[in-house]
């Protein structure tokens, strides 16, 4: 049996002295992959993805809503995940990529939100309508302001990480409930005065473009939280042999 | 076990009773918020009975919000929450005990009252009964999801917002439900469905919120 | 290709305000991240050097309890 050599192997990088240089050494892989792939998936949406027969142009902004709304979502599950592992194994790492993934989760959930009005205009003839994905997403962004306003006002990091994870945990719990109960909310009061549901048929390079745009979400987000993360490590293990080498290193200039 | 429960309960209820101005605080806080809105959206009538279910269901859920930070407080500054976790007793139990003496000091009140206002608001009298009962499921709920709420935010600067921050979007669900039985049972669609969510919601929140909080009240303890 | 010309690109079919608002804040946003998230870095850099020379190096190492022993839990077990 290997096995404990291979979990030590990949738990390895738990430790923060050896996940600070590694995320070092990812994330311009991470950001580049990003950079390209938005180009591309910019140049599939705008020049190959033929026009909509019934919405015209304006279904474009569908190359960043959907990935944008597709991020948010995932985000807040991946910082759930990373609480729990946090409270379950006590590892430190877990709880800073959970925090440094707040503010990105809270950015595209704010971007979806913002899409989704400029695209609801033309097509719905109103910024906002109390849909209930469009009201889900917004109670999405709230849950991501209650999480990083309760981390930051905790002085206490090992307190601040707890309860932040306790937070999202119930979050999370909460997320399909909330969505059940304003989609059962909408059909009551909306009717069918809008009808997202019905999926227009989409030519197979607008789901391409759609895709590659999604991938490169994944990718600059990656990337961000890496960077961000880097920080909070250097941060929180100021007291340590290892952050005082790279500080002086960084001092005389040199590359961390 | 149920002689600690017991005993937290009697002890909470008998300091809601001696600081019984607070209660009465929260309960004319209820009255008020009703009573505004009438002035806000104009005295007609039918207006008003469409957004009474709305309105007190909103007012409720916002002096539920305000006493919250109560829950805790006052044991946090003299030390008998730290003397309660210390204790072998299992913390849920004694949480439980604090929340239901919490509901039955703010939560109940309201509850008592909300008819009366209803009837200011010119709500169908068939739909009170309904109102009561959507009320006394919901509340508890709110109380469970607070706790929570209350026990992250303990002691820190601003936790009042924060809180509000916190619990807010947690409590649309109840929201929903809540005030959506009344109106279901006021135009005549029946608001069995509503109700059975609504007791279907208390009994997860009982299950989890007590275990949630407790854990709560040790990190922000430690 | 989709467009006769560049105007025409422009104008996504005279939804042009809806489009490239949409884009417009999205990659400003994404921009203002990364700017704010290697800010924080050179900010975190400056002032950790700064605290470590007003406590002293020795001092800085192991002196507090908050940042934890230089080698973790989870890798001591094994």
């Amino acid at each position: 049996m290997n096995s404990p050599e291979r979990s030590r192997s990949l738990f390895r990088f738990a430790a923060p002295h050896n996940f600070y240089p590694l995320a070092g050494r990812l994330a311009p892989w991470f950001a580049t992959a990003a950079l390209v792939l938005t180009v591309a998936g910019l140049w599939l949406g705008f020049f190959v993805a033929p026009t909509d027969a019934t919405q015209g142009e304006v279904y474009r902004v569908i190359f960043i809503h959907v990935p944008a709304a597709w991020m948010s979502m995932f985000v807040y599950l991946v910082m759930a995940f990373w609480s729990a592992v946090g409270l379950v194994m006590n590892t430190r790492l877990s709880f800073i990529m959970s925090q440094a993934l707040a503010p990105t989760g809270a950015m595209f959930c704010f971007v979806a939100l913002w899409t989704g009005a400029l695209w609801g205009k033309p097509t719905w003839g109103a910024y906002w309508v109390w849909d209930a994905r469009l009201t889900s997403q917004l109670l999405l962004l709230f849950l991501y302001f209650g999480f990083i306003a309760l981390t930051r006002a905790i002085e206490d990091p090992r307190r601040a990480d707890r309860a932040g994870a306790i937070i999202a945990l119930v979050g999370a719990v909460n997320v399909p409930i909330i969505y059940f109960s304003v989609q059962w909310w909408n059909t009551l009061h909306q009717g069918a005065s809008v009808s997202l549901n019905k999926a227009p048929s989409m030519a197979t390079t607008m789901l391409l473009g759609m895709l590659v745009m999604a991938i490169a979400a994944w990718m600059y987000t990656i990337a961000v939280v890496l960077w961000r993360a880097r920080s909070m490590i250097l941060e929180r293990e100021r007291h340590t042999e290892w952050v005082g080498a790279v500080l002086e290193r960084e001092a005389q200039g040199g590359r961390a | 076990m149920l002689s600690t429960f017991l005993a937290v309960l009697r002890r909470d209820l008998l300091l809601a009773w001696r600081g019984r101005a607070d209660v009465l605080v929260t309960l004319a806080f209820f009255v008020i918020v009703v009573c505004l809105f009438p002035f806000g959206v104009g005295a007609e009538p039918n207006q008003l009975r469409a957004i009474a279910p709305g309105v007190l269901w909103v007012a409720a859920l916002l002096a539920c919000l305000l006493s919250l930070h109560r829950l805790f407080a006052q044991d946090h500054a003299d030390g008998t929450l730290e003397q309660l976790l210390l204790s072998s007793e299992p913390a849920a139990l004694w949480v439980a005990a604090k929340v239901l003496a919490f509901w039955l000091s703010t939560g109940l009140p309201v509850v008592a009252v909300a008819p009366g206002l209803a009837l200011l608001l010119d709500l169908e009298q068939g739909a009170l009964p309904v109102l009561v009962l959507s009320l006394a499921l919901g509340t508890p709920i709110l109380g469970l999801l607070g706790a929570v709420g209350a026990a992250l935010t303990l002691g820190l600067r601003g936790g009042g917002m924060l809180l509000a921050l916190l619990v807010l979007p947690l409590f649309v669900p109840v929201l929903i439900f809540g005030a959506g039985a009344v109106e279901a049972e006021a135009s005549g669609t029946g608001a069995a469905a509503h109700l059975l969510l609504l007791g279907g919601g208390l009994a997860g929140a009982l299950a989890l919120a007590p275990w949630a909080c407790a854990a709560a009240l040790r990190i922000s303890t430690d | 290709m989709q467009w006769e010309s560049w105007s025409a690109f422009w104008n996504m079919g005279g939804a042009a305000y809806f489009v490239w608002g949409s884009y417009g804040v999205t990659f400003a946003l994404m921009a203002l991240e990364l700017v704010l998230v290697l800010r924080r870095r050179k900010d975190t850099i400056t002032r950790l050097l700064r605290w470590r020379r007003a406590v002293g190096k020795d001092s800085a190492r192991g002196s507090a309890k908050e940042g934890g022993t230089p080698v973790p839990a989870m890798e001591s077990e094994t």
